[in-house]
């Protein structure tokens, strides 16, 4: 909370301790997530960097993870705030699971959910520092969404976080189509997360993809893309650039 | 049951072991007029005699709607009945608002459950003195609950509360083993049929009794008079002869029943009378 002292000329003075208790900016973040909606269910990609500024220092962050039985839930942004998240959601299905009453959260009330919250901190000016991924699927529907740190919050057929909207989504938005397979969809999650290794500085070559389909969550080992450097573009990367060297 | 040196409070344990004022509070809802439930796989059908105070005034209203997906049959101190329909209501909305989706009627009752239990073990509180009949839908399709003054709730094919629903409750018995299976006329048809057996005589009219169906793909809503009367007369045709007899008792009785229609007055049940704040 942030409490102003008023002065007598009008001026306000912000009290400094009360500044501290919440989020003025990220230190440990984690860059795009992409996420497809596919012929059994959903698939997520992202990859498993930290970075502390322009530093990438953690390298074996997972950012995705599976939320219940019907959910799968990604995230960029910061890593501590990722945490925290994870502990109300773990808080939320344990308390569902808890009725054990026959129903369960689907992805459609976990993402509601999450909207509310992140908006609520907004409000407060305490933002939870991430723009989060929901997948999922339950009772043969599928479900994908997104929510940003100031609770914008939206369903599509296929969502990026951070980097991934100005370089994935416009690929997907060519190539994307209802009912692809499991192998096309990694191909095309693959494309993109190419493109935002080469261009995205954040990006690290250590990615994972998750599976969400009405049986479960599958999070693959984490794997490299290959990657080809001997693009005349690259090898002589000024060249035709007016003025540089 | 008689009066006992143990049944001033609600705290107070009797040396058997029984909350006298809960089982009080319980009585209060025999007292109301009849509130009858039963469901189906898919369908939930809420029914209830409609009594007014007088020939002058309107009907209490003893069936509420909680959402799209729940409402609630009263019987008892409709006051009561009122106040708890609101939190349900709200428990409701606000389930809705945090997940966008329906709260499970399971769940729902279990709150309410929880509420009535405070006013059992508090001594500035009283138990709530009103039945509550709660018809809703959760992902394992239509269910049917009773919610008890002391905190007890339990699930029901179909049932009946409040006076003269003995009556109700020997037809339903007779014939809720195929229920599950119903089609939703056949079960608002039974619904009827359990309402009249409560009326004991009375000819059925659409004016007399309130219906209201929920089930899946078909949100809560009220029977118009006109589908009711439509029901009616599909097995009502022997109601003429007892038509005389049965106004005639009807005048008398409410002639009799106290004036003022909103106190909440003493708890004087067992009186000869239904008291006035219950329906």
């Amino acid at each position: 909370m942030t409490f102003t002292i008023p002065i007598e000329n009008g001026n306000e003075v912000k009290n400094a301790e009360a500044d501290s208790q919440r989020t003025l900016y990220p230190y440990v973040t984690g860059t795009s997530v992409v996420a497809i909606k596919y012929k059994d269910g959903i698939l997520m990609a992202s990859d498993m960097g930290g970075s502390y500024g322009s530093t990438l220092r953690y390298k074996n962050i997972e950012r995705m993870k599976a939320i219940g039985k019907h959910s799968l839930l990604g995230a960029s942004g910061e890593i501590s705030d990722l945490q925290e998240i994870l502990r109300y959601l773990d808080e939320l299905i344990l308390n569902d699971n808890m009725w054990d009453d026959g129903n369960s959260l689907g992805p459609k009330e976990v993402h509601n959910y999450l909207t509310r919250v992140m908006y609520n901190r907004r409000n407060k000016f305490n933002p939870l520092w991430n723009t989060l991924v929901l997948g999922g699927v339950k009772n043969g529907e599928k479900y994908l969404g997104m929510v940003s740190m100031i609770g914008v919050s939206f369903e599509d057929n296929h969502v990026a976080t951070g980097f991934g909207n100005h370089l994935a989504r416009p690929i997907l938005r060519d190539e994307w189509r209802e009912d692809l397979s499991f192998e096309d969809g990694v191909k095309l999650l693959e494309k993109c997360m190419r493109v935002l290794l080469y261009r995205d500085r954040s990006a690290i070559n250590k990615l994972q993809i998750a599976k969400m389909t009405e049986e479960g969550v599958t999070v693959s080992e984490p794997y490299s893309l290959k990657t080809f450097w001997e693009f005349s573009a690259f090898t002589n990367p000024t060249v035709g650039a007016e003025g540089s060297w | 049951m008689f009066r006992n040196q143990y049944d001033t409070d609600v705290t107070t344990w009797s040396p058997t072991g029984r909350l006298f004022q809960v089982e009080y509070a319980m009585e209060a809802v025999k007292q109301g007029s009849a509130a009858i439930g039963l469901r189906s796989r898919s369908h939930v059908v809420l029914a209830c005699v409609n009594k007014a105070q007088s020939e002058l005034s309107s009907h209490q209203k003893k069936i509420f709607k909680v959402d799209d997906h729940i409402g609630v049959a009263i019987a008892g101190l409709t006051a009561d009945g009122r106040v708890l329909s609101r939190y349900m209501r709200s428990e409701s909305i606000n389930h809705s608002f945090t997940y966008e989706s329906p709260l499970p009627v399971g769940r729902l009752v279990v709150h309410l459950a929880d509420k009535a239990q405070v006013c059992t073990q508090r001594s500035w509180k009283r138990p709530y003195g009103v039945g509550l009949l709660v018809g809703g839908l959760d992902e394992s399709g239509a269910h049917l609950y009773y919610n008890c003054p002391s905190g007890n709730y339990f699930e029901y094919q179909a049932f009946a509360i409040g006076s003269r629903s003995q009556a109700a409750k020997t037809y339903l018995e007779r014939r809720f083993e195929s229920f599950g299976d119903s089609s939703r006329e056949d079960l608002i048809k039974d619904a009827i049929l359990a309402v009249r057996e409560t009326l004991q005589g009375e000819t059925l009219k659409s004016s007399l009794c309130t219906v209201a169906v929920l089930g899946v793909g078909e949100p809560f809503h009220f029977l118009d008079q006109e589908a009711i009367q439509k029901v009616i007369d599909t097995f009502e045709k022997v109601a003429e002869e007892e038509e005389g007899e049965g106004e005639v008792g009807e005048g008398e009785a409410e002639a009799a029943a106290a004036p003022a229609p909103a106190e909440q007055g003493g708890g004087g049940s067992g009186d000869q009378d239904v008291a006035p704040m219950e329906m």
